[in-house]
């Protein structure tokens, strides 16, 4: 999977480019609209990280002329503005999805992943890994073809885990995830642990070839047993 | 008051003085010009008499007015000599009035064949008190015809005049810096109309451009503020996934990561509390408040099953309001969220619905909440610091800008927030 980084803040394309190869992407920069402007029409790309204010330019515009090359690039805007008009310009425009900045790492996997999936979309809509399966459309959960219940936020909590598999997951990035924006964190550790308590005693009573570590007691990480 | 009204109340005052002064002089000057006339017909009188006696000296004989208009009396000589011709007024009986009525007398002396006589010719007047009423009430329905004229006038064809001005006034009234609204067009040739105008324009384009300057200043805060932020988040994220750290040293990672997250939060609620009170949520459609309730309660399902909170909802009518649906989930999950937050394990919530109110009522700590400070920005639960306290403050600003009242009661050990989305609701 080739992925291009457009931003034109040094630290944080660095950055980016650092997550990203963790998940065996290749990686990408551009620094300026020239040159993105530049690379977009040499090279094709399977994902596109878009930060819209760019010195030398509107990276929207970089939208229009991905169209005007009949490029179906999936495009993630990455913007410092929480601006409403922008989203739904930059969604108009073509783009997949709209995160705004700052952004967690594995919120930033999670969106990549699933514009992926959408792209490779063969008529099921649903993550395997070992001996599990999680099908996203039916909201199921089966071990070895065994449904096994799980709650709602379970369910969303198992799927991000599984989006950001062998990576990092804090409580306050699983709690924000479950909770949504403009929520305060206020008193929700003990119900972030109370759901991955249960989680793993779920795996666990189902033989599944997966589990949830807890990583210095600051988050969890899902891996492979 | 009117406009219109005011200037007819000062012409009137003017009017009144003017015609006031004006029937005095002109009811003096009309009197002495009928004084003129009548001694003028005396004196020809006199003359008249005195011609007569030449021919009819029986004339001499009449001493008093009787029926005839003069009497004439014996005088000495140098009564007679002494004597110049007198005009006067005086009070006269008059058999068909009953009454004494005023006449113009005058005294004159004349010689006849050496002896001399006094004379006196009268004439009546005019009755100067009916003269008085009548005038003064001509005086008055002059005024009265005058000031309903001009009241007439000025509501016809005044206010046709006008017209431009309320214009103006009703495109300002409606006039709103956060709506693409075009500058204000009314044709008029009034010059001071035209001012009007252009002043107002010149106004309008000013408010314009510091709504635009300070728009732009949030955001660039926003964006200035939150990169760095992302630079920070992420590159301790990073940091955490390496292998090599111990416990304390990734926990206390962990507290810079949660606290870089926290004020990034803070920056994105001070910003959404900017953009509330700049009015930058212009979209306005029906939102039914009571799914947004249902919806959020399903949302915190799992959380108040674990905290062991019942909600109950109580749909007594459908609430429909007119408002942005951001800021109308914003304000119900934030009141919702609250009421979760401050709970207390195995509590209650009761969320009921009618058509103007939305009321939450919840259990919690047995104290209730100070309501003149509970609104303000950064006030906050001692005991929980992870909150931003600008939770209430946000629903406060949303009820503000869209004259929605919010109330709160604690009684009964509950305690009780009422939004009242009727805008014609005036919170005490």
């Amino acid at each position: 999977m080739k992925i291009l980084i457009i931003e034109d803040e040094k630290e944080l394309r660095e950055t980016l480019v650092e997550s990203l190869e963790k998940e065996l992407y290749v990686v990408e920069t551009a620094a300026t609209f020239d040159s993105a402007d530049e690379k977009i029409s040499m090279y094709d790309y399977d994902c596109i990280l878009l930060d819209i204010m760019l010195p030398d330019g509107n990276g929207l515009n970089l939208l229009t002329k991905l169209k005007e090359l009949g490029k179906s690039e999936n495009v993630i805007i990455i913007s410092a503005k929480n601006s409403l008009d922008d989203k739904v310009g930059g969604l108009a425009l073509g783009a997949d999805d709209y995160l705004t900045k700052p952004f967690h790492i594995a919120e930033l996997n999670a969106r990549i992943k699933a514009v992926f999936r959408r792209k490779i979309l063969d008529g099921k809509n649903s993550i395997h890994l070992g001996n599990i399966a999680l099908d996203l459309d039916e909201r199921l959960f089966r071990v070895d073809d065994t449904i096994i219940h799980l709650n709602r936020k379970e369910f969303d909590i198992l799927k991000y885990f599984l989006l950001n598999k062998n990576r990092l997951v804090r409580k306050t990035v699983l709690a924000e995830h479950i909770w949504g924006d403009n929520i305060d964190e206020a008193d929700n550790f003990d119900f972030i642990y109370y759901q991955i308590k249960n989680l793993r005693k779920k795996l666990h009573e189902s033989n599944a070839t997966i589990t949830l570590e807890s990583v210095y007691g600051v988050g969890y990480k899902l891996v492979e047993l | 008051m009117k406009l219109l009204n005011r200037s007819l109340a000062y012409l009137s005052l003017a009017f009144l003085l003017i015609i006031g002064v004006w029937s005095v002089v002109f009811y003096y000057n009309l009197k002495d010009e009928i004084r003129d006339s009548i001694d003028d017909g005396l004196d020809n009188n006199r003359i008249l008499i005195i011609n007569k006696i030449q021919s009819d000296s029986t004339l001499l004989f009449q001493q008093e007015f009787g029926g005839n208009n003069f009497k004439i009396r014996p005088v000495s000589k140098r009564g007679a000599l002494q004597f110049t011709d007198i005009y006067k007024d005086t009070l006269m009986y008059r058999v068909n009035e009953d009454d004494l009525e005023p006449v113009r007398i005058l005294h004159s002396a004349f010689e006849f064949r050496g002896r001399f006589f006094s004379l006196s010719v009268i004439s009546s007047l005019v009755e100067e008190d009916d003269l008085v009423e009548d005038a003064f009430w001509s005086v008055v329905w002059l005024f009265v015809i005058l000031i309903f004229t001009i009241a007439v006038v000025n509501n016809v064809v005044l206010r046709r005049v006008w017209n431009p001005f309320y214009d103006i006034l009703n495109q300002l009234k409606a006039y709103r810096l956060s709506h693409e609204s075009s500058t204000i067009d009314v044709s008029t040739n009034i010059k001071e109309f035209s001012e009007l105008q252009k002043a107002s324009n010149a106004l309008i384009e000013h408010s314009k451009e510091t709504y635009l300057s300070q728009k732009q200043f949030i955001e660039n805060a926003s964006h200035e503020l939150q990169t760095p932020l992302a630079i920070i988040i992420n590159k301790l994220e990073l940091l955490l996934e390496s292998d090599n750290l111990n416990n304390s040293d990734a926990n206390a990672i962990a507290n810079v990561v949660t606290m870089a997250e926290k004020l990034s939060k803070l920056n994105k609620s001070l910003l959404l509390l900017a953009k509330i009170e700049n009015r930058q949520f212009p979209n306005q459609e029906l939102v039914c408040i009571n799914s947004i309730g249902i919806e959020y309660k399903s949302n915190f399902q799992e959380f108040t099953n674990f905290k062991e909170i019942q909600i109950t909802i109580e749909e007594v009518a459908k609430l429909e309001v007119k408002m942005d649906s951001f800021l109308a989930e914003m304000l119900i999950s934030n009141l919702l969220k609250n009421a979760i937050v401050h709970n207390t394990k195995g509590g209650t919530i009761r969320l009921q619905f009618t058509a103007e109110e939305l009321t939450i009522c919840n259990t919690g700590s047995g104290v209730a909440l100070n309501p003149k400070t509970m609104f303000n920005r950064f006030q906050k639960d001692a005991a929980k610091n992870d909150s931003t306290g600008l939770g209430l403050a946000i629903c406060k600003v949303i009820c503000d800008s869209y004259s929605i009242g919010i109330d709160y009661e604690f009684s009964d050990n509950q305690h009780c927030f009422t939004v009242n989305f009727n805008p014609n609701y005036s919170s005490e």
